[in-house]
């Protein structure tokens, strides 16, 4: 497989339009259903409770009426790296080769069965898309016979993540394969259960790299490094849509969409000055 | 860490860390080896003195 | 009762007497040993970690015991490659150190790991661009060199020394002993320099990631040129310590003297660096991924400026000047304040590396993150320092450690082995 995201691969991604995103988690509760994701009793404490896809809530840190509050979720924002090498932050730092990014996908894998849960990975990222099972799973009982059965479950002591839901894509891989047409998966056979059960549309996910799918054309992404900055590939050029934390080179392949300018600028670091600067030729001109 | 493994890449980077780490590692066991066969050729030698002493 | 097994020649204390110090010590590491069980059975819950904090104390106590056990390469490398022969008085007991410091570092990442079985992964599976890949094989095979280093003080003990093959194997060692220190201090360059590396190329974390050479974050220098500068302090307070506690001198004033002066002009050198790398990543690294220096030293009840000042200055600078100039390294008091403050600032050096990194949000959104740790990480993280005492009072009751010891003890002579 060529070492680039630019050939005939699949470059898998996502678009969230955080307009239309009205915090309700039902992106969560697929996710956790779907992936057999497991739960403690007492979820109270949320940072050692498992959550593939999390909701943020953003405000605008004005206060009353002009208070205005936006929803983020955020799976694991499967990173091209520096470069868009597939050199993710999480990947690169991997010891035992336990995360791996599929070249053909664009996904960051986890390998359970390969992990011995150093750490290192969750340490790297600065999205927090990686989680550890700091307990055995336990399921309340007869709840382990509706877990799915294309998703492994994962024992104590490792990491896991968000897959973008690859057993759908090994699922419709076979589905063209049997319909004798493997190298083309239709966007409509793969899609993931957040996506799909988002109630108000607000995620769109495909191909980035074909134009036909819809997520390349709200996205519009770039194939070309940011001349100001080349770690960065695959800006979007429409001026609505930003990256979580493009700035660092991380290059991932979840898009954010908003009209609104506060929400926009949530999406990363300016210096006093710099947003204003970039705002009103966000996603055409780019900041470095 | 072996050629054998499926991990493994015969590329420059491969080469040069475990180039590096079987170098270091065989100085370690040479140097060993070495010092434990000496030590035992001396034993050997001085209690073939020490008997051809008491002679 | 012991007698037959106590250096020639060395007064020591009686055995009960050795014995009652020994349970007390040894009953801490039953509590650390306890914890540890703990965690290997009920897996990390037992800890305070969490998904923000999946590096925290156990990796600090690793990158500091590392960092102060890099007294046994430096001085090793000064001993056998550069030949100072002075230095020949307190090699042994650097190394004893180095080997406390290591064999403790390879515990507790036994206990930190989520799967301790697959821990082999990490060699067979081996990813050669991560750092930690680089600790993992550098750092075993550093032990392998250092537990080569201790076997022939070892061999010198009384009774094993009058076994002929072991009395040749430990001459013999020695012999070649400036190949084992060469590799040693091979592989402490890159493991050290690796744990630094570990930080630096996190570029999703902008308080963690460095520019550098090549492949190399410039943690990667500083950690190995900190190691270099503030293990020797580290051998230094230990020592003085354990002439405390057995109310002898053990070492001559003039190797004292020599190794606070290496330590202090690697101190110096490292904190010139070590400011420039702070003064670049604030101004320059920092501000080109849209961090202001306040970010990451404000809005939260613990990370405050002081670190910074602490590190560098109180801990750096200071300790740097008092080594370097004559009159003050040769001052007891002030030499134990400086080889203090140094060690405080090696390990806060390392803490910062770790565990701040952790608590600082990246995403805007995000908040800091504090953590305190479980008294089971604490026991395992105390397991270590009671199985270093035990192990240096065995050695220096057993072992010829201090070759000086018994020239600057003689004054009166001795009458009874206790």
């Amino acid at each position: 497989m060529t070492q680039d995201n630019h050939n005939n691969a699949y470059k898998f991604g996502m678009v969230i339009d955080l307009d239309k995103c009205t915090g309700c988690g039902s992106c969560m509760v697929s996710c956790m259903s779907e992936n057999n994701v497991p739960f403690k009793e007492d979820e109270s404490n949320k940072r050692d409770s498992i959550t593939w896809m999390r909701v943020y809530k953003l405000t605008n840190g004005k206060s009353f009426p002009d208070t205005e509050i936006a929803y983020l979720p955020r799976p694991c924002q499967h990173c091209g790296g520096e470069g868009d090498h597939g050199h993710s932050p999480c990947v690169s730092v991997c010891p035992a080769t336990a995360t791996d990014y599929g070249y053909d996908t664009g996904i960051v894998s986890q390998i359970y069965t390969r992990c011995f849960g150093c750490r290192y990975c969750m340490g790297a990222c600065p999205y927090h898309a990686r989680y550890f099972n700091w307990w055995d799973p336990k399921w309340p009982e007869g709840m382990e016979k509706y877990l799915s059965p294309d998703v492994s479950p994962r024992m104590r002591g490792i990491v896991e993540k968000c897959s973008f839901c690859y057993h759908r894509y090994q699922a419709a891989r076979d589905k063209a394969y049997y319909h004798g047409d493997k190298d083309h998966i239709k966007e409509e056979d793969y899609q993931t259960a957040c996506t799909t059960a988002c109630p108000s549309n607000a995620i769109t996910f495909g191909d980035l790299n074909n134009p036909a799918h819809k997520v390349h054309q709200i996205v519009k992404p770039d194939p070309h490094p940011d001349p100001r900055n080349h770690h960065v590939v695959g800006k979007s050029r429409n001026p609505k849509v930003f990256r979580l934390l493009e700035r660092l080179g991380t290059n991932p392949k979840v898009y954010y969409l908003s009209e609104r300018e506060w929400v926009r600028k949530q999406g990363d670091h300016y210096l006093e000055g710099e947003w204003d600067k970039i705002k009103n030729h966000h996603g055409t001109t780019s900041h470095g | 860490m072996f050629p054998f493994s499926f991990e493994w890449v015969w590329d420059i980077g491969h080469m040069i860390f475990f180039g590096g780490l079987w170098y270091a590692v065989g100085i370690l066991s040479a140097g060993m080896i070495y010092v434990i066969l000496k030590a035992a050729w001396d034993t050997m030698s001085e209690s073939i003195n020490n008997s051809g002493e008491s002679h | 009762m012991d007698s037959a097994l106590i250096p020639e020649g060395a007064k020591r204390c009686s055995l009960p007497k050795f014995s009652i110090g020994m349970a007390i010590v040894g009953a801490v590491l039953l509590w650390g040993v306890w914890a540890m069980f703990l965690c290997w059975f009920k897996g990390l819950n037992q800890t305070n970690m969490n998904d923000y904090y999946g590096f925290a104390l156990w990796i600090w106590a690793d990158l500091a015991v590392i960092a102060v056990g890099g007294g046994a390469f430096f001085t090793g490398m000064l001993r056998y490659i550069f030949n100072i022969k002075e230095l020949k008085n307190i090699i042994n007991f650097a190394v004893i150190i180095g080997f406390i410091c290591y064999s403790s570092a390879l515990l507790i990442l036994a206990i930190d790991i989520g799967q301790p079985l697959r821990g082999w992964f990490i060699f067979w599976h081996a990813n050669i661009h991560s750092m930690l890949t680089e600790v993992a094989f550098c750092l075993s095979c550093y032990f392998a060199v250092l537990t080569i280093e201790f076997i022939p003080n070892i061999l010198e003990n009384r009774q094993a020394n009058k076994v002929p093959f072991f009395h040749h194997l430990a001459h013999n060692m020695h012999g070649i002993m400036v190949i084992f220190a060469a590799t040693g201090a091979f592989l402490s360059f890159f493991h050290q320099g690796s744990l630094g590396g570990v930080a630096g190329v996190m570029y999703g974390r902008p308080f963690a990631v460095r520019e550098g050479l090549l492949i190399w974050p410039w943690t990667f220098f500083l950690f190995t040129w900190s190691a270099a500068a503030y293990g020797p302090s580290f051998t230094l307070l230990v020592t003085k310590m354990t002439e405390v506690i057995t109310g002898k001198k053990l070492v001559k004033d003039n190797v004292v003297h020599l190794l606070a002066k290496i330590s202090g002009w690697m101190i110096v050198t490292y904190i010139i660096a070590k400011i420039i790398d702070t003064i670049y990543w604030a101004y320059v690294t920092a501000p080109s991924l849209g961090f202001k220096l306040s970010h990451f030293y404000t809005d939260n009840s613990f990370y405050g400026y002081w670190i910074l000042i602490t590190e560098i200055v109180i801990c750096g600078i200071v300790p740097g000047a008092i080594l370097v100039i004559k009159s003050t390294r040769e001052n007891p008091t002030l030499r134990l304040v400086a080889i203090i403050l140094g060690t405080i600032g090696v390990c806060l050096n390392r803490w910062v590396m770790v565990l701040q990194i952790m608590a600082v949000p990246v995403m805007p959104f995000d908040t800091w993150a504090l953590y305190i740790p479980s008294w089971q990480e604490v026991a395992t993280t105390v397991l270590p320092v009671a199985y270093g005492i035990m192990l240096i009072a065995l050695a220096y009751r057993y072992l010829p450690v201090f070759p000086q010891e018994k020239e600057l003890n003689s004054v009166k002579p001795i009458t009874e082995s206790e």
